[in-house]
C-alpha cells in the first residue's frame, strides 16, 4: 500500500494527524469533536448545502464548511471554541425551524432526529419568525414503496435526491421548485419502489421521509438496538435489529465499510416480520404413541441421546443455511460416530439486485445468510441425494430445515428423526423427538457472508417459552452423550469450532468482533466450491 | 428599432460606437467595420501572447466581481491533456443591467470574436454562448450572425484560414436569474438544475463537463478585440481614476432618469456627471434620493455618496458599494425605498435556488418582514431583526444571491432608516403589498 501523507491539524485544541485531503468535518471527528451537519453524510457525494456544518479556520476571511473544505497542515480549526461559528450554526438553526413544524409529540424521527438533537445542543430557546407569517405547508404525500414523504419538515437537506442518484442510479428524485418553496419531487411516472429504497428513510436526517412499515409503531427512546447479521440473502448486511420490549420492530443497517457500507436492502428489512411469528415451537416435543407431546428438557435430551445411542448405520443431517456456524458444527459433532450424509437447500431467487454505487453490494440469489458457512463446515447442496437417504437412515437430525415442498410422510422410512427447529413444519410432524430453538434474532453465534468473512451476531430478544439456542440443545445432547462438556456461551462454541475446522482457523470472538473477520489467509472460509 | 439616443460627447465610445447601426449586425458590415482583424491577428499568435496582452490592459470581469480577465485565462492549464471550455455569460438577469443584451443586438459579430479570441488563449475548442432565455430578439440575430461567421470561415476547423479550430454555439437559458451565476450555468448547460456549485474545485479545473472552463461576461470578451487591434497600452490607458480599473464600462442607467439608457464611460467619470450631464438629471421637479450602482445587488448609496462616487472598481468601494454589473438604479425623492427594498427582496426570495438554508428561508423571511412593515404591522425590533438575519445570510453560502438580498435591504436601512421607522411608528400610511 502508498503511504499515506498525513497533516497535522488543530480542531478545537486537539492536535490530530489525518491523511492529506482530509475533510475538516471527518479529522474533527478523529479529534472526538462532532461538528454539526445535515447534508453531509458519509456515504452519498458531497453537496454542501445545508451549511450547518461552518467553521472558522484561523486565517481564512470568513466561515468555511467543514465538509467540503480539506485540513491543511498546521491549521487550526475552531468548531465550538468560535462564537462567529456557533453564532451562524444558531441562524441556520433558526432559518430551518421557519418552516419545520413543531410536531415532534408526532413525530416519527423524534428522539433521533438531527434537527431535534442540534436544537437541544445550541439552538436559540423562541424563534423571531412571527407566528402570523405564513408556514409552508404541503400535504403528506405516498412516495410509493414503503415511504411516505411529509414535505412540512423537509430541512431540503438532499440527501435522498443524491442517493437516489448517486448511490442507486435511478435518479426519480429531484428538489422542485426555488427559494422556500421548495420540496423534493418525484418523477411523475414513477413511485419509489426501487428495492433499494428504503436507505432513504434511514438517510433523512427530519421526519420527512419516514417508514409505513413502522409509522407511528414506536417511539425511538424507547428501541433497544442490538448488533446482528441481516438473515435475508448471503450478503451478510451489517444490521442493528431495534426491539421495543420483546419484539423486533424495525432492521436498521449498521454500518460496516467492507460489506454493506451504510445501506440495507428493503427485503432485508423486512425479514423483521418473521421474528415475531406466532407459530414457533415453544417446548420440547416427544412421540408417545405416535402423538407428539410436550415434556421437560430432561426428559427430551435424554430421549433424544437414547435414541442416537440406539442407532447404528447411516445418518442423515438435513439443516437449514440459516442456522449458525456453531450449531452447524455441534450437528456434525453429534453425528461424527456415523457415516453422515449432510445437505441443506439454499432458496435461490433469480437476479441479483445490486446497489449501484457501492460495488460488491447486492441482494444476492441465495436467500440465506449462512449458506458459505455451511458449506465450510462439510455440507453440501446435494440435497435430494440426502433426502433420498432418509429412507433406511438409522438416524435423522433435522436443523431448523423447513422441508420446503416436501411430502408429509417423508421421514417415514427413517428409523428415529429428531427435529431441532424454531418451527415445526407438516413434513417434520413424523419426527420422533421435536426440540425447539431460538432463531437468530434469540441468541448469540456467527454467520459466513457470501465473501467468506466471518461475521456475529448477538441477542437481541428472548426466544418463546422454552425455546434454546442450538449451541446449547446440542451441545446438552453430547454431554448427555458423554462427547463433551456442557458449554455455557456460544463462544465455547465458536472456540471448539476454530480448533476443529480449517475454515475458521485462527478466530475468535474478539478477532471478529462487530467488524467481522476473514479467516487466517490461504483459508478463505466458507469459499464457494 | 433604432438605438434610443445618439453618443454623448463626454462618452468613450468603443463598444458601443456601432450601436443603432443595423449595418454591423452582418458579417461584412462587421468587416467594413475593422472587425475580425483582431481574430486575425490572434490566430497567428501564441496563446499565452494574447493572455499577456489582456493581462497588461488591466481589462477586469465586467459581470460584476470585476476579476482580471487575463489572470483568470491564465488559471487554465497550459499543457492541454482534455478539452477546455469557454463560456460566455449572456444570462444578463441582474435587475437594472441591460447592456449586454445591446451588445448582442447591435454587434453580434464582435462578441463572437471575442468569444473567439478568448478561446484561442485559452486553449479552447468549443464556446457555449449562455444567453438569457428572455432575450428572444438578441438570440435570433447572435444565431444569424454565428451562421454567418461559420458560413464565412470565421469559426469552424479552420478559423481565418488558420490551423486553429473553434466551435461556438448558443445556449438559450430558461429563465432563472441564478443560471448568471458561473457555475450554475455550467450545470445549466449540463442540462442539470441550475444550482451553484461549491468551489473548489474552481471552473479552470473542473468547469463545464467536468472540464477545464473559463467563464466570462458578455462586455469582457467583447472588449478584447479592441484591446488587441488598439493595444493593451491604449486601454490602460483609458482610465480616470484608479490606475486599477481600465478600459470603458457601459453603464445602465434606468429608474428615475431623465434619459434612461446605456452609457459607455471611461473608468473613473464621476457617477454625478453621468446622472447629471450625459442622462440629463432628474425628471423635472425631482430630486436625486438614492443609486443603486451595480444592478439590484449592491448597497443603496444616499445622495451625497451617489454625488461623490467615481465609477470605476475602487470608486464604488470607497463609497461602500461595488461597480458590479453597471446596472445603475436612480430613485428620486418620490421613491419609497421601504417599499422599493421589499420589492428587490421578492427577486431574491423567487429566484434563490433553494440550496443553501440561509438564502432559501432568509430570503424569504426578509420579504415577509418587509412586507409586514409596510403594511403598518412593523414593531421595534424588526430593523435589527432585518439586520442580523442580513448577517446571517452574508458570506456563508455558496454563491452571493444570499449576500445580494441582504447588501441592498441593510443598506438601505442604514442609509433610510427614518422612512422605515415612519411605517413602523405610523407616520406613514400603511401600503396594500400584494403578498
Amino acid at each position: 500500500m502508498k503511504e499515506q501523507q498525513l497533516v497535522s491539524v488543530t480542531i478545537d485544541g486537539i492536535e490530530i494527524s489525518v491523511p492529506k485531503g482530509t475533510m475538516i468535518l471527518e479529522a474533527a471527528k478523529q479529534a472526538g469533536v462532532l461538528i454539526p451537519h445535515y447534508c453531509y453524510h458519509p456515504g452519498l457525494p458531497i453537496a454542501g448545502v445545508c451549511r450547518m456544518c461552518l467553521v472558522e479556520i484561523e486565517g481564512a476571511p470568513k466561515l468555511q464548511i467543514g465538509c467540503a473544505t480539506r485540513v491543511a497542515d498546521g491549521q487550526k480549526v475552531l468548531v465550538n471554541e468560535s462564537e462567529e461559528a456557533k453564532r451562524a450554526r444558531q441562524g441556520v438553526l433558526e432559518f430551518l425551524l421557519i418552516h419545520h413544524p413543531l410536531d415532534c409529540p408526532i413525530c416519527d424521527q423524534a428522539g433521533e432526529c438531527e434537527l431535534q438533537d442540534y436544537v437541544f445542543q445550541e439552538g436559540q430557546s423562541r424563534t423571531r419568525y412571527s407566528p402570523h407569517f405564513a408556514k409552508r405547508f404541503n400535504p403528506v404525500e405516498d412516495f410509493g414503496g414503503d415511504i411516505l414523504y411529509v414535505p412540512n419538515r423537509c430541512i431540503l437537506c438532499t440527501r435522498c435526491v443524491r442517493f437516489m442518484d448517486h448511490v442507486a442510479d435511478d435518479g426519480i428524485l429531484n428538489v422542485s421548485e426555488r427559494g422556500d418553496r421548495a420540496y423534493i419531487g418525484m418523477h411523475p411516472d414513477r413511485e419509489l419502489d426501487h428495492p433499494w429504497s428504503g436507505n432513504v428513510v434511514d438517510l433523512c436526517p427530519v421526519g420527512s421521509l419516514i417508514s409505513k412499515e413502522f409509522l407511528h409503531k414506536a417511539r425511538a427512546w424507547e428501541l433497544d438496538k442490538t448488533p446482528s447479521v441481516c438473515t435475508g440473502c448471503s450478503q451478510g448486511c451489517n444490521v442493528n435489529l431495534e426491539t421495543r420490549g420483546n419484539q423486533v420492530v424495525r432492521i436498521k443497517p449498521r454500518p460496516n465499510l467492507d460489506v454493506n457500507r451504510y445501506f440495507m436492502c428493503d427485503h432485508g428489512r423486512l425479514t423483521y416480520r418473521a421474528m415475531s411469528r406466532g407459530d414457533r415451537l415453544e417446548a420440547p416435543l416427544v412421540a408417545d404413541r405416535g402423538e407428539l407431546g410436550a415434556v421437560d428438557w430432561d426428559q427430551a435430551l435424554s430421549r433424544a441421546a437414547a435414541a442416537i445411542q440406539g442407532a447404528e448405520g447411516r445418518a442423515v443431517a438435513l439443516v437449514s443455511p440459516g442456522c449458525s456456524n456453531e450449531a452447524l458444527y455441534l450437528v456434525r459433532r453429534l453425528l461424527s460416530s456415523f457415516e453422515m450424509v449432510g445437505a441443506f437447500s439454499v432458496q435461490r431467487v433469480e437476479g441479483e439486485v445490486p446497489l449501484a454505487g457501492v460495488p460488491g453490494l447486492a441482494l444476492r440469489e441465495e436467500r440465506a445468510p449462512n449458506a458459505a458457512g455451511a458449506r465450510a463446515l462439510g455440507f453440501d447442496t446435494t440435497y435430494d441425494t440426502a433426502v433420498a437417504a432418509v429412507n433406511g437412515a438409522a438416524l435423522v437430525v433435522l436443523l431448523d430445515d423447513a422441508l420446503e415442498g416436501r411430502e408429509l410422510d417423508m421421514l417415514a422410512g427413517a428409523r428415529t428423526v429428531i427435529y431441532v427447529g424454531t418451527t415445526l413444519p407438516d413434513a417434520a410432524r413424523t419426527a420422533h423427538i421435536v426440540l425447539p430453538v431460538a432463531t437468530a434474532a434469540e441468541e448469540e453465534g456467527t454467520f459466513v457472508n457470501r465473501d467468506g468473512r466471518v461475521q456475529r451476531y448477538f441477542q437481541a430478544k428472548s426466544g418463546p417459552a422454552m425455546a434454546r439456542p442450538a449451541w446449547w440443545v446440542l451441545s446438552e445432547l453430547l454431554h448427555e452423550l458423554e462427547m463433551g462438556d456442557p458449554l455455557t456461551a456460544a463462544e465455547e462454541a465458536f472456540e471448539q469450532l476454530a480448533a476443529d475446522e480449517p475454515a475458521f482457523t485462527g478466530l475468535s470472538y474478539a478477532t471478529i468482533g462487530l467488524r467481522g473477520a476473514r479467516a487466517r489467509k490461504g483459508q478463505a472460509a466458507g469459499a464457494e466450491r | 428599432m433604432g438605438y434610443p439616443h445618439r453618443p454623448h460627447s463626454r462618452e468613450t465610445v468603443v463598444l458601443s460606437e456601432h450601436f443603432g447601426n443595423p449595418e454591423a449586425r452582418s458579417y461584412d458590415g462587421w468587416v467594413g467595420m475593422g472587425g475580425y482583424q483582431a481574430l486575425e491577428k490572434a490566430v497567428g499568435m501564441d496563446p499565452q501572447t494574447v493572455i499577456d496582452e489582456v493581462k497588461a490592459s488591466g481589462l477586469r470581469g465586467r459581470g460584476g466581481a470585476g476579476f482580471p480577465a487575463g489572470v483568470k485565462w491564465d488559471f487554465m492549464p497550459k499543457e492541454k491533456s482534455r478539452p477546455h471550455y469557454l463560456c460566455c455569460n449572456a444570462d444578463e438577469s441582474e435587475p437594472g443591467t441591460f447592456k449586454d443584451r445591446e451588445i448582442m443586438r447591435w454587434t453580434p459579430h464582435g462578441l463572437i470574436e471575442g468569444c473567439a479570441i478568448a478561446a484561442h488563449a485559452i486553449r479552447a475548442e468549443t464556446v457555449y454562448i449562455y444567453i438569457r432565455g428572455e432575450f428572444t430578439e438578441a438570440i435570433a440575430i447572435m444565431e444569424r450572425a454565428l451562421a454567418e461567421a461559420y458560413d464565412r470561415g470565421a469559426l469552424g476547423e479552420r478559423v481565418l484560414g488558420s490551423g486553429v479550430g473553434i466551435d461556438m454555439y448558443v445556449h438559450r437559458g430558461a429563465g432563472a436569474y441564478i443560471c448568471g451565476e458561473e457555475t450554475a450555468l455550467m450545470n445549466s448547460i449540463e442540462g442539470k438544475r441550475g444550482n451553484p456549485r461549491i468551489r473548489p474545485p474552481f471552473p479552470a479545473a473542473v468547469g463545464v463537463f467536468g472540464m477545464p472552463t473559463t467563464i466570462n461576461n458578455v462586455e469582457t470578451l467583447a472588449s478584447v478585440p479592441h484591446i488587441l487591434n488598439r493595444g493593451a497600452k491604449w486601454y490602460k490607458e483609458l482610465c480616470l481614476s484608479s490606475p486599477k480599473s481600465s478600459g470603458t464600462k457601459l453603464m445602465s442607467v434606468c429608474g428615475h432618469i431623465a434619459k434612461p439608457g446605456n452609457y459607455e464611460i471611461t473608468m473613473g467619470f464621476p457617477m454625478k456627471d453621468l446622472i447629471y450631464d450625459l442622462c440629463g438629471g432628474m425628471r423635472p421637479e425631482r430630486t436625486l434620493k438614492a443609486v443603486i450602482p451595480g444592478g439590484s445587488s449592491v448597497p443603496v448609496l444616499n445622495r451625497e455618496e451617489a454625488e461623490s462616487c467615481v465609477l470605476d472598481y475602487e470608486g464604488c468601494v470607497q463609497q461602500g458599494t461595488m461597480l458590479g454589473s453597471g446596472g445603475m438604479i436612480v430613485f428620486d425623492d418620490s421613491a419609497d425605498m421601504v417599499y422599493q427594498m421589499m420589492r428587490i427582496a421578492r427577486f431574491y426570495a423567487h429566484e434563490s435556488c433553494a440550496q443553501c438554508t440561509q438564502c432559501r428561508e432568509g430570503t424569504g423571511w426578509t420579504v415577509r418582514i418587509l412586507q409586514r412593515i409596510l403594511a403598518g404591522e412593523g414593531t421595534a425590533t424588526d430593523l435589527d431583526l432585518l439586520l442580523d438575519i442580513g448577517e446571517q445570510m452574508t458570506g456563508k453560502t455558496i454563491c452571493v444571491l444570499s449576500d445580494s438580498c441582504a447588501a441592498p435591504v441593510g443598506s438601505a436601512i442604514h442609509k433610510f432608516r427614518g422612512e422605515f421607522e415612519a411605517y413602523i411608528n405610523g407616520a406613514r400610511q400603511p401600503v396594500a403589498v400584494a403578498v
